[in-house]
């Protein structure tokens, strides 16, 4: 309990500290760009582009960070966030290497699990993402050709039909309710943005596990 | 010459700095859980392995997230879009946020800026949005995760069963989100093919189940989901090309 809670501790500090930072670095670029190019913009035209944006991003960021922090950990969430492309990399790696590592989900574990996956993926993405902008002209025709164009456009039913099957296949009583609620949601209205479906998906798998158990049918 | 072309080699540096940074602070974190891990007793080869399979399931998201700056980089260049994806940036996020900053001064994402001052505003929106979490998290997320842990280490059945309900919420919105389909640069990639697709991912990662569990093939549990993963996705490619196009270009028309 001790060395957890110590570790708990000093993540809290220094993942506080490695965000602060990191906070200072990101407005460091457009602060940079508007120095450099002695350019800028009025606090009209920022906040026409910027409010609409916030009005909707803004409650995002705080479901997210509710949602996916339980998943990713301790750490995860503190360097996730941080890195970004949650969705589309670092909840997948995350839930990816748990499985695999036959760690209890929200175990200490699992902590160390999700954070060691999410810090090497965020590490691959740099590396790739530099080789794909210092040799731009040799492999961007190729990523960018019509004939890769379905594959790249269908990445996520790739990626999630295969870790889909792990763990339904582990969880099917569970997965009955939020599954079934998640078709009729797509089949009655397509268009939904499946980053607001995420935390109410969230929400009814929960209140679902939580039926199941005190009907002891789980 | 254009500015997104001649003004950015500084950009790229900065986009070095920033690089340096997301590797120094996932190095440190990385280093910390596998001396947490060794002092919980974990199996150092099981956090190596961890190591390797996050590296190969990262390579081809990775490219997907490539192909954003792509997308971008036709307005902004390379060096601004690659630097706000490797920090906090999500195609879902900064093309709308670059498209609502352009569209203040008339421009669009598909064209080249080369007003300074709409590039500097396009570069504070995509950024001031984004950086809600680095404000929010330090502020109240110790005080959240407090509350968890404590329902952790008081309640660790029912613990782990809400984990792993959390993780089927996003799988199921994922699941449902095949039924869709998707559009990108205006072409339409219908319902039938991100089923089938997601379905083919499916299939091979049960096929991949066998091959671990009953031919006891245990190198394959580090490449089982990125095989599904690239599979499924060259799968969509021949679906894409041999189905006719009335029913590859078809999306569920839904009630709404």
């Amino acid at each position: 309990m001790n060395i957890k809670n110590n570790y708990d501790e000093k993540t809290h500090f220094y993942g506080r500290l490695w965000m602060i930072a990191a906070l200072l670095l990101i407005l460091a670029v457009p602060l940079s760009i508007s120095i450099r190019l002695d350019s800028w913009p009025t606090l009209g035209e920022f906040l026409k582009a910027y409010l609409p944006i916030l009005s909707l991003f803004g409650p995002i960021a705080l479901i997210e960070i509710t949602t996916y922090g339980p998943m990713l950990g301790n750490a995860g969430t503190y360097l996730g966030f941080v890195t970004g492309n949650l969705v589309n990399l670092k909840v997948p790696v995350s839930m990816n290497a748990i499985n695999n590592a036959k760690v209890k989900a929200g175990s200490e574990e699992a902590d160390v699990i999700s954070t060691i996956a999410i810090g090497t993926a965020s590490i691959t993405t740099i590396f790739i993402l530099f080789i794909g902008v210092i040799s731009f002209s040799q492999i961007m025709p190729i990523l960018n050709s019509e004939a890769l164009a379905p594959a790249f456009a269908n990445l996520l039913p790739a990626l999630f039909g295969g870790i889909g099957v792990v763990f339904i296949s582990k969880n099917y009583k569970m997965a009955v309710i939020p599954v079934i609620f998640a078709l009729l949601v797509f089949i009655i209205y397509p268009a939904v943005p499946v980053g607001i479906l995420i935390p109410v998906e969230a929400i009814i798998s929960l209140a679902s596990a939580r039926y199941l158990r005190k009907k002891n049918l789980i | 010459m254009s500015l997104i072309s001649l003004k950015n080699n500084w950009l790229f540096y900065m986009g070095c700095i920033v690089g340096l940074f997301v590797i120094m602070q996932s190095s440190f974190f990385i280093i910390r859980s596998f001396k947490q891990g060794e002092a919980l007793g974990m199996d150092k080869s099981l956090l190596k392995r961890t190591v390797f399979q996050s590296f190969i399931f990262a390579i081809v998201p990775s490219l997907a997230i490539l192909l954003t700056i792509v997308t971008l980089s036709k307005s902004l260049g390379l060096n601004l879009p690659w630097i706000r994806l490797s920090v906090i940036g999500a195609i879902t996020y900064e093309v709308p946020a670059a498209s609502s900053a352009a569209s203040v001064y008339g421009y669009g994402i598909g064209e080249a800026i080369n007003d300074p001052v709409a590039f500097s505003n396009i570069a504070w929106v995509m950024t001031a949005g984004s950086i809600v979490p680095l404000i929010l998290i330090p502020l109240f997320f110790k005080r959240y995760q407090s509350k968890l842990v404590y329902f952790r280490e008081n309640h660790k059945e029912e613990s782990e069963l809400y984990s792993n309900a959390l993780f089927l919420g996003m799988i199921s919105s994922f699941l449902g989100y095949a039924i869709s389909g998707s559009e990108s640069n205006g072409i339409i990639y219908g319902s039938i093919i991100s089923i089938l697709t997601l379905v083919t991912s499916a299939i091979v990662m049960i096929c991949c189940g066998l091959l671990i569990n009953k031919k006891k093939i245990k190198w394959l549990e580090n490449f089982a989901v990125p095989f599904s993963m690239i599979i499924a996705m060259i799968m969509s490619v021949v679906f894409f090309r041999y189905l006719p196009e009335v029913i590859s270009t078809w999306q569920f028309p839904g009630l709404f």
